[in-house]
C-alpha cells in the first residue's frame, strides 16, 4: 500500500520534473530561432525532411478522407433532401476539424517520430556532445532549425490536406453521385467563412505544429542514449502528440466556435 | 603556470565516487597522459575539463578561467580554443568526411569556400584520408572515423587538444603515423595535449608526464622514465600489463564468494 | 547539386501550401466577397427578418448583387434596419425596387431578394428602400392557415 503511494508520488515528481525540463528546453529553442533568419539554409534543409517528405502521405490521406466524407455525407443528407449542402458539410468538416487534426496526427507519426529518432541517435552517438565541444550549440544548430521547419510545415500541410479533401469530396459528390457542381461550390462558399472557419483552422494547425515539434524534439533530446531508450522516446512522441493534439483541439474548438 | 589546474576534484555518479579528491596540473606545450584501468573515469575527466559535466566539489581552471563559473557564451568561446577527440569519433553522420572536417570552420569563421577546401584537404592529408573526403561516416571503419575526428579536432588550430583513446583500432602503421603526428603537432603548433590511452608503450614514447588514476585517486605521477622505475607494485603491473597483481580488473562491489554464497542462501 | 534540388523541392512545397491556402480562401470560403468593399450601401427596414444574418446574400433575379452588412434594431419603429452592401458594378438599380426575405429551399438559409422597380433614378449610397416584405415565419403561416380554416368551417 505504502509502496503504491510511494511509486505514485515518484511518478508525479518525475512527471513534474520532465515538464519543467521540457519548458526550459522550449525556452532555449526559442532563443535560437531569431538568428536562424540569418542562416535560413539550415531551415530549408529541415523543411525538406520535415515538410516535403510528408507531402505525399498528406495528399493521399486528404483525398481519401474527403471522398469518404462525400459518400457518408451524401447518404445522410439525401434523407433530408439536402444533398446540395454536401459541399458545405465537406468543407466545414475539413477546414475546421479534420484538416488540422488528422494532418497533425499524420505529421506526428511521420515527421515527429523521425525527428525524435534522429535527435536521440545523435545524442547516443555523441554527435551532440561533439558539437558542444566544437563550441557549436546544438540547441541553435540542430534543434532550433527543426523546430522552425515544423512550425512552418504544419499549416501548409494542413491546408494541402483540406484542399485535397474538398477536391475528393467534390469528385465523389459530382462525378459519382451527380450533385450539381454549381450548387456544391456556391453553397460551400456562402456557408464557409474565411475568418471563423478557415483562419481558425489555420490557427489550430499552427498550434498543433508548435506542440508536436516541441514534443518530438524534446523526447529525442531527453532520450536515454541507448537503442532501447530511443525506441521508447519515439513511441512516447507519437502517443503524447496524439493526446496533446486531441486535447488541445477540444480546448481550441471551445474557444473558437463555443459562443457561436 | 599550468594550462589546466585541477584542485580537489570530487565527482559522483549516484553514490559512487568517480573522483575523490584529485589534483592534476597540465603544463603548457607538453604532452600529458592520463592512464588508468577501464572505467576509472578518464573520459569523465575530459568531459569535466570541457565543461560538459559539473564537479560536485573542487575547481578546474583552464588558461586561468574557472570552467564551471563561466557564462554560456564565455564557455563556448573557451571551447573554440579546445579540441577534443571523442572515443567514438562523434562524426556528424549526415555530413560527408569533407563537410565534417569543414564544419568548425564554417560555423566559426567566414573564410571563403576555396580556402576552406584547401585547409580541409590539408588536414585530411595529414591523417592519410584525403582521398576519402567524399565518403560518408557510415562508410568508414572505426579507425578511419577516429582519424577523421582527429583532423576535425585540429581544424581550428586550438591551444590544446584532448585525445580520448586515439590509438585504439589502428593498425601498426597508422598507429605509428598517429603517434608521430600527435608529437609533431604538439611541437609545431605549440599545442598542449592531453592523451587518454591504454597503449602504454606508444603513450610512454611521446608523453612528457603521466598521471595514473585508479579508484578516484591519482595513484602515481611522473615522467615515463620515473614511472617505469617506480617501486610500486601497482604501477609495475599496469605499465607491464601483467594479469596478476593489485590492479582490480573487476567492477567494484561484492566479491564473487559473497554473490555465490548469498545465491545459495536465497535459492 | 544535392543542395539545389533540396531548395527547389522545398520551394515547390511552400508554394503548393500557399496555393492550397489561397484556394481555401477564394474558392471554398467567402473571402472573395469580403474584399470588394467598394460597393455602396442602402438601408431597408423590415418588420421581421426571421433568420437573416450578417453576410447573407442579396440577389436580384437570382443574381448575387451584394450582401447584408449590418442588422440593427430601429429604436423608433421597433423594426429591423438592414444595411445592404451592393456591389459597385450594379449601380443601376431603380429607387422603387422592393426587397423581400426569402428562404432557399425548405430548410435553407435566408437571403434578400430584390425586385427591380420602374423609376429612372437609381439607388445611391445612403438611400432607403421603402418597399419591403418581411420574412415568412413558418409558425405564423401555419397559425394563419389554421385560423382561416376554422373561420371557413363556421
Ligand atoms: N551516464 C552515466 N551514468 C552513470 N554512470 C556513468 C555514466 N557514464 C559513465 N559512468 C560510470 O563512470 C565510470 C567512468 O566512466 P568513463 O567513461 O569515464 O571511464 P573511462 O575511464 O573512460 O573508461 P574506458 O577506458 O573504458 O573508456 C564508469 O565506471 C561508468 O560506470
Ligand atoms: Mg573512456
Amino acid at each position: 500500500m505504502i509502496d503504491t503511494i510511494r511509486s505514485l508520488g515518484r511518478w508525479g515528481l518525475d512527471s513534474f520534473e520532465r515538464l519543467g525540463r521540457g519548458h526550459i528546453f522550449l525556452l532555449h529553442t526559442l532563443q535560437g530561432v531569431p538568428e536562424l533568419f540569418l542562416r535560413f539554409s539550415l531551415v530549408i534543409q529541415q523543411l525538406f525532411s520535415v515538410g516535403v517528405l510528408s507531402v505525399l502521405l498528406i495528399l493521399i490521406s486528404g483525398l481519401f478522407v474527403g471522398m469518404v466524407l462525400g459518400l457518408q455525407g451524401y447518404n445522410t443528407l439525401v434523407d433530408f433532401g439536402a444533398e446540395e449542402s454536401l459541399g458545405v458539410l465537406v468543407s466545414l468538416s475539413l477546414v475546421r476539424e479534420l484538416g488540422p487534426v488528422v494532418s497533425a496526427l499524420l505529421f506526428a507519426g511521420r515527421a515527429g517520430s523521425a525527428l525524435t529518432a534522429e535527435i536521440g541517435l545523435m545524442k547516443s552517438t555523441e554527435q551532440l556532445s561533439g558539437m558542444e565541444m566544437m563550441a557549436v550549440d546544438p540547441m541553435r544548430r540542430v534543434i532550433a532549425p527543426r523546430f522552425l521547419a515544423g512550425l512552418i510545415s504544419m499549416p501548409l500541410l494542413a491546408a494541402l490536406f483540406s484542399a485535397m479533401g474538398i477536391f475528393g469530396g467534390f469528385l465523389v459528390g459530382h462525378s459519382l453521385l451527380g450533385i450539381d457542381d454549381g450548387a456544391f461550390w456556391s453553397q460551400m462558399q456562402v456557408k464557409t467563412d474565411w475568418y471563423d472557419d478557415v483562419l481558425n483552422g489555420v490557427i489550430k494547425s499552427i498550434v498543433f505544429g508548435f506542440v508536436c515539434t516541441w514534443i518530438a524534439l524534446f523526447e529525442g533530446y531527453d532520450a536515454t542514449p541507448t537503442s532501447e531508450g530511443v525506441g521508447r522516446a519515439t513511441t512516447r512522441t507519437v502517443v503524447h502528440s496524439a493526446f496533446a493534439i486531441l486535447g488541445l483541439d477540444f480546448v481550441l474548438t471551445a474557444l473558437m466556435f463555443g459562443e457561436g | 603556470m599550468p594550462l589546466i589546474k585541477i584542485r580537489d576534484l570530487h565527482f559522483y555518479r549516484g553514490s559512487r565516487a568517480i573522483f575523490d579528491g584529485v589534483n592534476i596540473d597540465i603544463d603548457r606545450g607538453k604532452i600529458t597522459a592520463i592512464m588508468g584501468p577501464s572505467g576509472t573515469g578518464k573520459t569523465t575527466l575530459l568531459r569535466l575539463i570541457g565543461g560538459q559535466l559539473r564537479p560536485d566539489r573542487g575547481t578546474i581552471e583552464v588558461d586561468g578561467q574557472d570552467v564551471h563559473k563561466l557564462s554560456h557564451s564565455d564557455l563556448y568561446d573557451l571551447r573554440k580554443r579546445m579540441g577534443m577527440l571523442f572515443q567514438s569519433g562523434a562524426l556528424l553522420t549526415d555530413l560527408s568526411v569533407f563537410d565534417n572536417v569543414a564544419f568548425p570552420l564554417r560555423e566559426h569563421t567566414k573564410l571563403p569556400e576555396s580556402l576552406i577546401r584547401d585547409l580541409v584537404l590539408m588536414k585530411l592529408q595529414s591523417v592519410g584520408l584525403r582521398n576519402a573526403h567524399n565518403l560518408m561516416p557510415s562508410e568508414l571503419s572505426g579507425g578511419m572515423a577516429r582519424r577523421v575526428a582527429l583532423a576535425r579536432a585540429v581544424t581550428l588550430d586550438p591551444m590544446m587538444i584532448m585525445y580520448d583513446e586515439p590509438f585504439t583500432g589502428q593498425d601498426p602503421i597508422s598507429m605509428g603515423t598517429l603517434v608521430n603526428l600527435i608529437h609533431k603537432m604538439n611541437d609545431a603548433m605549440k599545442l598542449t595535449s592531453v592523451i587518454v590511452s591504454h597503449d602504454v608503450a606508444e603513450t610512454a614514447e611521446i608523453a612528457d608526464y603521466i598521471y595514473l588514476l585508479s579508484a578516484g585517486k591519482v595513484i602515481e605521477k611522473g615522467s615515463p622514465v620515473q614511472l617505469k622505475r617506480s617501486s610500486s607494485q601497482w604501477v609495475q603491473q599496469f605499465m607491464q600489463g601483467l594479469p596478476d597483481g593489485p590492479v582490480p580488473f573487476h567492477f567494484p562491489g561484492d566479491s564473487l564468494e559473497d554473490d555465490l554464497f548469498s545465491q545459495k542462501v536465497s535459492g | 547539386m544535392h543542395n539545389k534540388n533540396t531548395e527547389i523541392t522545398v520551394g515547390m512545397f511552400v508554394a503548393a501550401g500557399i496555393v492550397a491556402l489561397f484556394i481555401l480562401a477564394m474558392k471554398v470560403s467567402n473571402l472573395a466577397d469580403l474584399n470588394d468593399e467598394e460597393g455602396y450601401r442602402v438601408v431597408a427596414e423590415f418588420e421581421n427578418i426571421g433568420g437573416l444574418k450578417v453576410r447573407s446574400p442579396v440577389t436580384l433575379a437570382g443574381v448575387r448583387v451584394g450582401r447584408v452588412e449590418a442588422i440593427d434594431l430601429n429604436s423608433q419603429t421597433y423594426n429591423a434596419d438592414v444595411t445592404l452592401n451592393l456591389y459597385g458594378s450594379y449601380n443601376q438599380i431603380p429607387t422603387d425596387t422592393a426587397a423581400s426575405i426569402y428562404t432557399a429551399g425548405l430548410l435553407g438559409e435566408q437571403y434578400i431578394g430584390l425586385e427591380a422597380g420602374a423609376e429612372d433614378e437609381f439607388l445611391q449610397d445612403g438611400d432607403v428602400i421603402d418597399l419591403t416584405q418581411p420574412a415568412l415565419v413558418l409558425e405564423q403561416v401555419i397559425g394563419q392557415f389554421l385560423f382561416s380554416k376554422a373561420e371557413g368551417d363556421e
